[in-house]
This record gives C-alpha cells, sequence and structure tokens, in this order.
C-alpha cells in the first residue's frame, strides 16, 4: 500500500506548487509504541494542509514532528526524513529555537501567557530579534492585525491576555506565531474549543494567512477540513490512507476507507 | 454494496429519498406506457390516468427537491452520498419532464382519435422508437437503483439510435404528407408523438449518465469519450 502511495505522491508532487516541506518514510515512537507508520507527504508553499482521521490515528504526532515539539518529551523519537529548507530537521545539530521561530505552533486551547496582551505578543519577539520600542510597538500592532484582532484590544494593550474571552485568546495565540514572522504554522485543533462565530472568525483568518504563510491544521471537524484547506491528508492507525487536493479528496476519494470516514460509515 | 453510517437516522433519510424517486420513476414508466397504447387504440379514459398521474409526479418532485435540500443541510453530505444527492436533484426533473412529454403524447392521442380521421399507420410508424425507449428507460431505471456503471455507460449508446429512428420516422411522414395532403393533420400528430419519444429517450440517457456520475465521480455530460471508452471499473465489492 505504501509503495503505491508514494507513488502517487510523487505525481502530486510533480503537478507544480512549491513544497515546504517534504516528509518521506517518518517513523514516530511514543517508547516502544509505534505510532507514525512510513509516512510520506508534501506541504505546499502558501497553501493550507489538513489532517483528519479519527481520534489515535497519529495526525496531531505528525503535526507535532514538524517542529520537533516532541523533544520536550523523553521516550519519544522520530525515524526517516523531514526536509525544510535543504536539511533533514530530523538530523542532531538543530538549533531547535530557530526551527519553532519558524515553524510556529498553535495549541488547541488557547495558552496566552499570563502578562499583558502587549507582553504576550513582545515576549517570542525579544527571544530572537532585538527591537528599540517604536519598532516592537509596530512589531506587535503588525501581528495583532494580521490575527485579525486589533481592533478589539487596540485600547487595552495593557490588560491581561487572560481577560480576553476564548476566541480572542486564541486569535491572541495565533499572532503570538505570527509575530516572530515564522515560515508555517502548525495548528493543532485550532477552533475545537471556540463558539460558531470564533470559528469562522479564525478560519477567515487561515484564508488571510495563508497569502504569507505556509499552514498544516490538525481538525476533528471534517467540514472545516473541506472549507479551509487546499491539500487534505487522510490518516488512520498511524498510516496516510490519502493524501490529494482537498475538492478531490471530499468529491471523488480514491479510497474506500476514506470515503467511509468523510461519509461518516466509520465505525 | 456501501456501508451503513454511524447515524442511522442518516441512512433512512437516503433511502426514504431513494425509494421516492423510484416510486417516482415507477409512475412516469407506467405513464409513457399508458399513453402509448392511449395513442394505438384510443382509449380516453386512459389518456385521462396519463393526465392525472402528471401531477403527482409533479408533487413528488418538489417533495423530493424539498427532501434533498433538507438532507444537504442537515448532513452535509460528502463523497458518493454528495453526488447521490446532486443526482437525485438532476434525475428527478428528468423524470418530470418524462412526464410532461408522456402527458403530451397522451393528450395528442385522445384528441387523434377523437376526430376519428386516421389515415395514415400512425402506431406502426412508432411501434419500434417507442419500444427501444421504452427499453432505455426501465433499464436506465434499473441502473439507478442498483447503482450500476456499467450498465448505465451502455445505455448511453442506445439513445443515438433512438434519435436515428426519430429521424427516419420524420423523413416517413413528410414522403406521406406530400403524397397525400389528406394525411397532414394525422402524420403531424405522429410527428409530435415521435418527437415526445425521442426526448423521452434523452431523458432516459441523461439518468443513465448521472448513474455513472454516482457510481464513478466522473462526469460524462457532453463528452464523446462514452463512445469509445473501455468499460469502467467494476465499482467496490
Amino acid at each position: 500500500m505504501n509503495t503505491q502511495l508514494n507513488q502517487e505522491n510523487v505525481v502530486a508532487m510533480n503537478q507544480g506548487k512549491r513544497k515546504t516541506i517534504e516528509i518521506a518514510g517518518l517513523n514516530f515512537f511514543y517508547g516502544k509504541t509505534q505510532s507514525l507508520h512510513n509516512v510520506s507527504l508534501d506541504i505546499h508553499e502558501k497553501q493550507v494542509t489538513a489532517f483528519i482521521g479519527p481520534s489515535g490515528c497519529g495526525k496531531s504526532t505528525l503535526l507535532r514532528t514538524l517542529n520537533r515539539m516532541y523533544d520536550l518529551y523523553p521516550g519519544q523519537r522520530a525515524e526517516g526524513s523531514i526536509m525544510y529548507r535543504g536539511r533533514n530537521i530530523l538530523e542532531g545539530g538543530q538549533d531547535l529555537n530557530m526551527l519553532r521561530a519558524k515553524v510556529g505552533m498553535v495549541f488547541q486551547k488557547p495558552t496566552p501567557f499570563p502578562m499583558s496582551i502587549y507582553d504576550n505578543i513582545a515576549f517570542g519577539v525579544r527571544l530572537y530579534e532585538d527591537l528599540s520600542k517604536g519598532e516592537m510597538d509596530e512589531r506587535v500592532e503588525w501581528a495583532l492585525k494580521k490575527a485579525a484582532l486589533w481592533t478589539e484590544v487596540k485600547d487595552k494593550l495593557g490588560k491581561s491576555g487572560l481577560s480576553l474571552s476564548g476566541g480572542q485568546q486564541q486569535r491572541l495565540c495565533i499572532a503570538r506565531g505570527v509575530a516572530v514572522k515564522p515560515d508555517v504554522l502548525l495548528l493543532d485543533e485550532p477552533t475545537s474549543a471556540l463558539d460558531p462565530i470564533s470559528t469562522s472568525k479564525v478560519e477567515e483568518l487561515i484564508s488571510e494567512l495563508k497569502q504569507d504563510y505556509t499552514i498544516a491544521i490538525v481538525t476533528h471537524n471534517m467540514q472545516q477540513a473541506a472549507r479551509c484547506s487546499d491539500y487534505t491528508a487522510y490518516m488512520y492507525l498511524g498510516e496516510l490512507v490519502e493524501f490529494g487536493e482537498t475538492d478531490q479528496i471530499f468529491m471523488n476519494p480514491a479510497r474506500k476507507e476514506t470515503q467511509d470516514y468523510i461519509t461518516g460509515r466509520f465505525g | 454494496m456501501i456501508g451503513e453510517h454511524s447515524s442511522k437516522q442518516y441512512d433512512n433519510e437516503l433511502e426514504a429519498i431513494r425509494s421516492k424517486v423510484l416510486l417516482m420513476g415507477g409512475i412516469v414508466e407506467t405513464q409513457f406506457l399508458d399513453a402509448m397504447t392511449c395513442f394505438r387504440i384510443g382509449n380516453a379514459e386512459r389518456a385521462d390516468r396519463v393526465m392525472r398521474e402528471d401531477d403527482a409526479v409533479n408533487q413528488l418532485e418538489v417533495q423530493l427537491d424539498d427532501q434533498c435540500s433538507h438532507l444537504i443541510v442537515r448532513r452535509q453530505p460528502a463523497a458518493n452520498d454528495l453526488r447521490t444527492i446532486m443526482a437525485t436533484i438532476k434525475v428527478i426533473t428528468d423524470l418530470e419532464r418524462i412526464g410532461d412529454e408522456a402527458t403530451k403524447i397522451a393528450r395528442v392521442a385522445k384528441a387523434l382519435h377523437a376526430r376519428g380521421a386516421v389515415t395514415v399507420n400512425h402506431y406502426e410508424m412508432v411501434r419500434g422508437i417507442a419500444n427501444n425507449t421504452s427499453d432505455l428507460l426501465h433499464d436506465a431505471l434499473d441502473a439507478f437503483a442498483r447503482n450500476d456503471g456499467t450498465q448505465a455507460l451502455q445505455l448511453i449508446a442506445q439513445d443515438a439510435v433512438i434519435d436515428h429512428e426519430f429521424r427516419s420516422i420524420m423523413r416517413n411522414l413528410i414522403t406521406f404528407m406530400m403524397e397525400d395532403p389528406r394525411t397532414i393533420s394525422a402524420a403531424l400528430d405522429t410527428l409530435w408523438v415521435a418527437k415526445a419519444i425521442e426526448r423521452i429517450g434523452d431523458h432516459a440517457k441523461n439518468i443513465a449518465e448521472y448513474v455513472i456520475y454516482v457510481v464513478e465521480g466522473k462526469d460524462i455530460r457532453h463528452t464523446k469519450s462514452h463512445a469509445t471508452e473501455e468499460q469502467p471499473e467494476q465499482a467496490e465489492e
């Protein structure tokens, strides 16, 4: 199955778009348990790639390998290759801080720092850049505008980030990720804790952000994947079952397993 | 053939739509057969029945459109489910038109026999095309009921035969009318009937095309490809 999939991916690759990240033969282990099996796919530049699949299928794990978030936990390791900017980021000797600045991540639950809205944004920027007060003000405003939050918070930048609503907090986290000017944004179920209006704001934001960034999103909401993404990957039990353009996956999936999942015949 | 949804209710809704389409298909098939019988023997009562049933067909079209939009808004169907619903919305339009054509035939037949001036052998003229069209319609509905893309593909070629038959009938009737102007009135009526039958063939072909769309996800309308194409792959087990 995997060789066939690899060939299909090669075909998809040759069809044009530039690739930001190329994943090949990726295996991932939590201790002795293998949770990703020989996953190969490309993440295209300035496109949204969605990962769907039932709980435990490995989609979040895959996302966490893309900026080596798993390194923070002992016993977790990845094999294979993830090429980003000409280097295999799974190899030793990487500047992980730089990697995580370039490949930013937003989590399921909003995680604002317990500090002011302004400092939530400035905190990350200070780690990588030495900006003057004026430049920092500009950067904070720029990031909040990018995250479509500026008009809502511009008069209360000194207030705690925790005082915002859930949807605003999540957009604050996205602004924080954007502020360090990354290449790639990884979104791990960014709207699962949000109400429908906040959700549509975040989705709107995703389509805005893809003008400048490459985005990978994990979502349980299939309609969200259909609405927001250009490419969709369906995963099951740690394997990549099907990867293709979102329209094709949702209109006419090549594999029966994919069709059963997206039409709700899974069980 | 296709597994069940985790939501039983979703399956029930899809099944309800499906059986109503087949019910509607059954009614228009009967309408067509009745209209042809009426054209053959001039049974006015049967002609009235065809016209009455057209109301039922129209009602079913409205109900089915409504059920399909409800299913879309409640279930957001995807993949084969989405294609089934899209195809259903189109199939019922074709069925409704078939009902209209059958009604047209019944009306002409009633008028023709009421005038009593039958001078051309009107029924013999259209017997061949009527039988072929009736088979095509029946098989198209059968392919829809069984989601049989292979059968549907074979049916599409049959419509070309029907179109050819129609042109030949037309030439024939023109000859009659030129030879003896007294036949003009009956010949024209027969021509309207032949045209209506030919249109029913077109609608049946459309239904076959939608079946291919449902099964294989390929839209073959307005392409020449299907004429030369090999057999499609068998649908999943």
